[in-house]
């Protein structure tokens, strides 16, 4: 199923219709017992939620989306609100966690470090991609809309499946290569200030494919490679330390049908990075870099 | 079942340098992960690696520095192959493309760390780990290295036999997070376990939400025994809502701690006269921690560190970093407010143990990383001394499961060596609780051969994923809370008998509370209740042992500091803790640290510093 979902799926709740199926197994009924209790538990959960809200001013609402192929129930896409405490500091993560901790369990979503360098937590926030971990609550207007990135095959609740993502950054050769290393054992390749500090920020991508889910144009071709991708060739392209050899082979693979021209200067990527990688203007070096070198072979 | 030569257990930095050696060796090596590698730890790395690369710098000093700063609990031959094999280890990443910061002359650039003669961390910006990770991610996908990402790994194909020393390790259970599958990976070398720290059994850590220490978990389960568990680090300055770290940086460029009442308490109230903010981690953190319980803490919790006064354009020169850290995860502008810092669970010292090749007690079983104790960090890390051993540790491990003739190792493992018994009386019951039941997982399968052996375990996992999702019980996350809670009041940086005994008895109400454990997601997609929940098995055996040796280690050594005996004695324990499962029923013992070294003995010394 694809993540864009019109606002009026939100729905109330139906009780799971017992569906009969033939000779059902102990352990399916048991399951099935499962989600009716759960089912149950939700609308009682948000029910005293809502009271408390209600009694206390301080606690901010989450509408988020859930959706799980493989449970009764969950099957149709559906929000559901979450009244949270708020504390200073609070970011959308620490409120998710709250929300499953405290009130249900089966909210999924990845996250690992809270510190933005994971890359796990990538979400479609109140209408854009943020790290759910790097935004804070206080900065949001209420209701706080959470869904999974959008132009991704969501695999469960806020969880998509970045196997498409990996496959594009895996596609560019995304590894170092040099053809001649310094004669002494323990001597360093050298790269002067200058090389390293126009590298930098190409080198701080974090993977979370937030830049691939804003874009338009992968959206609709899904063999471009990908704000990030053309972002990892730029990294090693123009990494002095490989050698003129090697750069020509990596702008041959970032010039191919579904490489940089296909970038349309939109910015979306640039804009919603949380890592503030000036990514569009790392396609454009590399537009400029494809045409250069063309013209010497002309 | 997949079958492979050598089966590596993580991708952090430790992980991915043990897959890449192996392969270096020939062998067919898979990588099993519970996360993507590139959502792995090391990546929140930030200060840098040591390594004695420059003319006036030596492997002999950068050993020395070690050994002085574990307070005199690492092994020599450990400490000196990490300190010897760094420099090359450093080059190979640079040689790898690793972005390095630069100097002038295009070398790679070192600064000076806390507890060392010579500047030789070797870093990369603030962003060590991240670009280190991502280097040995990258020769993983150039070398085609085979890696089952999302893959929570549940336990350990260990042979039965009454002494561990004659088990060996057949291979991994392990669970398909996407799809919901139990499969085995058998492993004809070796098995590498490198699953990181185990933060998460605080409830305050720098550490991320998958450092549950599964590896340490599962191979004292299986009859490796745990080492030094109680030495943890805290770094005293992580900001209260999340555990970010704020580094030692702002400290070292004047900025200052405040209490609730506007005093400097470093001085004012006499921790650390001379060094005031300066003075080493424990010495901060227990100041910190001093201020909160005597009720001059802010909302009770936590301490102002205050960096206001040096001015806009030194603070956006040098601690740029700092101030989006402060702003992104606390909501704070470290412009124009003190920041709040409480100290926080930083670094697992201990872990499982290992000999200076990476194996175990127990045959085809290796650790490397954060998640072994090999020992080079002893009583406490030294800051840029953990990357070093990821790479170093790392390759040792997957070159000697690769088959790589290796030499005899110096250190013994298990009771191969000299050992004593621990003499300590536990009042509260340790160990399994009642009947096991198969949502505890415990004890190992029994079989005949490999195959059979893998085919049992596998069996046995499929059983407890059913059990779990089926039975009714209540959630893991409120027993891991109690644990993390108890931990933290008990066994943080202040550590009293009466506290400890405390936290060994709520770790009992855990246990028995965790018989009763179940799922509530019955769902086969992407079931983190489930994962989370098998997690929570293993924090409950690390705090536990951890406990237990902060209970029977009467002495102050490095970071664990004991109320009743604030300093160090050596005449009772220049020796390593050690806790073995025995199947359910732990026990302590000892055994003597190595200080004989190849470039000399290392003679006990004051830590001053
Ligand atoms: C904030 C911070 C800053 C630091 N700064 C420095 C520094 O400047 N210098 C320094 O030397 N050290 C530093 N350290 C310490 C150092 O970064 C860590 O000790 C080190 O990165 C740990 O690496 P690792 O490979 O052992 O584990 P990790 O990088 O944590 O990787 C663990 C891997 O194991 C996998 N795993 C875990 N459990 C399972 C399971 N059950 N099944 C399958 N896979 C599993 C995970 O998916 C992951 O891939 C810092 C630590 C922190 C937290
Ligand atoms: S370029 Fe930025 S947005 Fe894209 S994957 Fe990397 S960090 Fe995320
Ligand atoms: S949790 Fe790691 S990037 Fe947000």
């Amino acid at each position: 199923m694809s993540t864009q979902i019109p606002k009026q799926t939100e729905k109330a709740d139906e009780t799971a219709a017992e569906t009969e199926s033939e000779a059902p197994s102990k352990g399916d009924e048991r399951r099935a017992e499962k989600r009716r209790r759960a089912d149950e538990q939700r609308r009682q959960r948000e029910a005293e939620e809502a009271e408390r809200a209600a009694a206390d001013e301080n606690t901010v609402e989450l509408r988020v989306f859930r959706y799980d192929p493989d449970v009764e129930g969950k099957q149709e896409p559906r929000f559901d609100t979450f009244h949270v405490p708020f504390t200073k500091g609070m970011t959308v993560l620490d409120a998710l966690m709250y929300s499953r901790d405290t009130y249900d369990s089966s909210l999924t979503f990845r996250h690992s470090c809270r510190q933005a360098v994971c890359g796990s937590d990538a979400m479609f926030v109140n209408g854009g991609q943020k790290l759910a971990c790097k935004t804070q609550i206080d900065e949001l207007e209420e209701p706080i809309r959470v869904e999974p990135l959008p132009h991704a095959e969501v695999t469960k609740d806020l969880v998509v499946d970045l196997e498409h993502f990996y496959d594009q950054m895996e596609a560019v050769e995304p590894y170092f290569q040099t053809n001649e290393y310094p004669d002494g054992e323990l001597e360093e390749q050298r790269q002067t200030r200058e090389n390293r500090e126009k590298i930098k920020m190409s080198t701080r991508c974090i993977w979370c494919s937030a830049c691939m889910s804003s874009c338009n144009i992968a959206a609709g071709d899904n063999e471009y490679l990908g704000p990030a991708a053309i972002n990892k060739a730029y990294r090693f392209a123009m990494d002095e330390r490989e050698g003129e050899d090697v750069k020509q082979k990596r702008l041959e693979i970032i010039e191919q049908e579904h490489g940089v021209w296909r970038c349309q200067t939109q910015f979306s990527c640039t804009e919603v990075c949380p890592k503030d990688i000036p990514l569009t203007e790392h396609i454009q070096e590399l537009k400029r870099e494809a045409v250069k070198n063309n013209l010497k072979f002309w | 079942m997949h079958e492979h030569d050598v089966v590596v257990v993580g991708a952090g930095g430790a992980g991915l340098r043990a897959a890449i050696a192996a392969q270096e060796e020939g062998a067919d090596v898979a990588i099993v992960s519970k996360l993507h590698p590139v959502r792995s730890h090391t990546g929140a790395a930030e200060g840098g690696i040591n390594a004695a690369l420059r003319d006036g710098d030596s492997w002999e000093d950068h050993a020395y520095d070690t050994m002085k700063g574990s307070d005199y609990l690492g092994d020599a031959p450990a400490v000196e192959a990490l300190c010897k094999e760094s420099p090359e280890e450093v080059i190979q990443l640079e040689h790898w493309g690793m972005p390095f910061s630069r100097e002038e002359d295009g070398r790679v650039s070192q600064r000076p760390f806390g507890g060392l003669s010579f500047p030789r961390t070797t870093y990369a910006g603030a962003e060590t780990g991240h670009q280190m990770l991502h280097t040995m991610y990258e020769q993983v996908v150039k070398r085609g290295i085979t890696v089952y990402d999302e893959w929570h790994v549940m336990d350990l194909a260990v042979t039965d036999e009454e002494d561990p020393a004659d088990r060996t390790c057949h291979g991994v259970v392990a669970y398909d997070i996407q799809r919901g599958e139990v499969d085995g990976f058998r492993a004809s070398g070796g098995v590498i376990l490198a699953t990181g720290g185990m933060g998460q059994v605080f409830d305050h850590t720098t550490n991320a939400v998958a450092n549950t220490g599964d590896g340490v978990a599962m191979a004292y389960r299986a009859g490796v025994p745990m080492e030094d568990m109680e030495f943890i680090q805290f770094h005293p300055t992580t900001l209260p809502s999340t555990g970010v770290l704020i580094s030692e940086g702002v400290r070292g460029e004047g900025g200052i701690l405040y209490n609730e009442k506007g005093e400097r308490f470093m001085f004012e109230h006499g921790y650390a006269n001379n060094d005031g903010e300066l003075a080493s981690r424990d010495v901060v953190s227990r100041a910190e921690l001093t201020e909160v319980n005597e009720g001059r803490g802010i909302e009770d919790e936590y301490v102002h560190l205050d960096m206001r006064h040096l001015g806009e354009e030194r603070i956006l020169d040098r601690l740029e970093n700092i101030l989006h850290l402060a702003e992104d995860f606390e909501g704070a502008d470290g412009l124009t407010e003190p920041m709040p810092v409480k100290p926080g669970q930083h670094y697992a010292m201990g872990g499982i143990e290992t000999n200076e090749h990476g194996e175990t007690a127990i045959d085809g079983l290796y650790a490397a990383g954060e998640c072994a104790c090999v020992s080079v960090h002893g009583g406490n890390r030294l800051g840029g001394n953990a990357l070093p051993e990821l790479i170093v540790f790392g390759k040792r491990a997957g070159h000697h499961a690769a088959g790589k003739e290796m030499g005899e190792p110096e250190i013994p493992t298990g009771k191969s060596g000299d050992w004593e018994p621990a003499e300590y009386e536990f009042e509260v019951a340790v160990g399994t609780v009642g009947d096991r039941g198969p949502a505890a997982a415990d004890g190992g399968a029994v079989a005949s051969d490999a195959e059979g052996l893998l085919e049992a375990e596998i069996e046995r996992a499929r059983e407890r994923v059913e059990d779990l999702l089926a039975r009714k019980g209540r959630n893991h996350a409120e027993i891991r809370s109690k644990v993390q809670k108890t931990m933290t009041a008990n066994v943080n940086v202040f550590r009293e008998e009466e506290g400890l005994k405390q936290s060994l008895s709520d770790l009992r109400e855990a246990r028995e509370a965790y018989t009763d454990v179940a799922v509530s997601d019955p769902s086969r997609t992407f079931n983190t209740d489930l994962i989370h929940t098998m997690e929570t098995r293993n924090v409950l055996d690390i705090a536990e042992a951890l406990t237990m040796g902060a209970l029977a280690r009467r002495e102050f050594r490095g970071a664990h500091w004991r109320k009743e005996r604030q300093e160090r004695d050596d005449e009772n324990w220049l020796k390593h803790t050690l806790v073995s499962w025995n199947d359910g029923e732990p026990e302590l013992w000892y055994k003597p640290a190595i200080l004989e070294g190849e470039a000399k003995t290392y003679e006990p010394k004051v830590r001053s510093y």
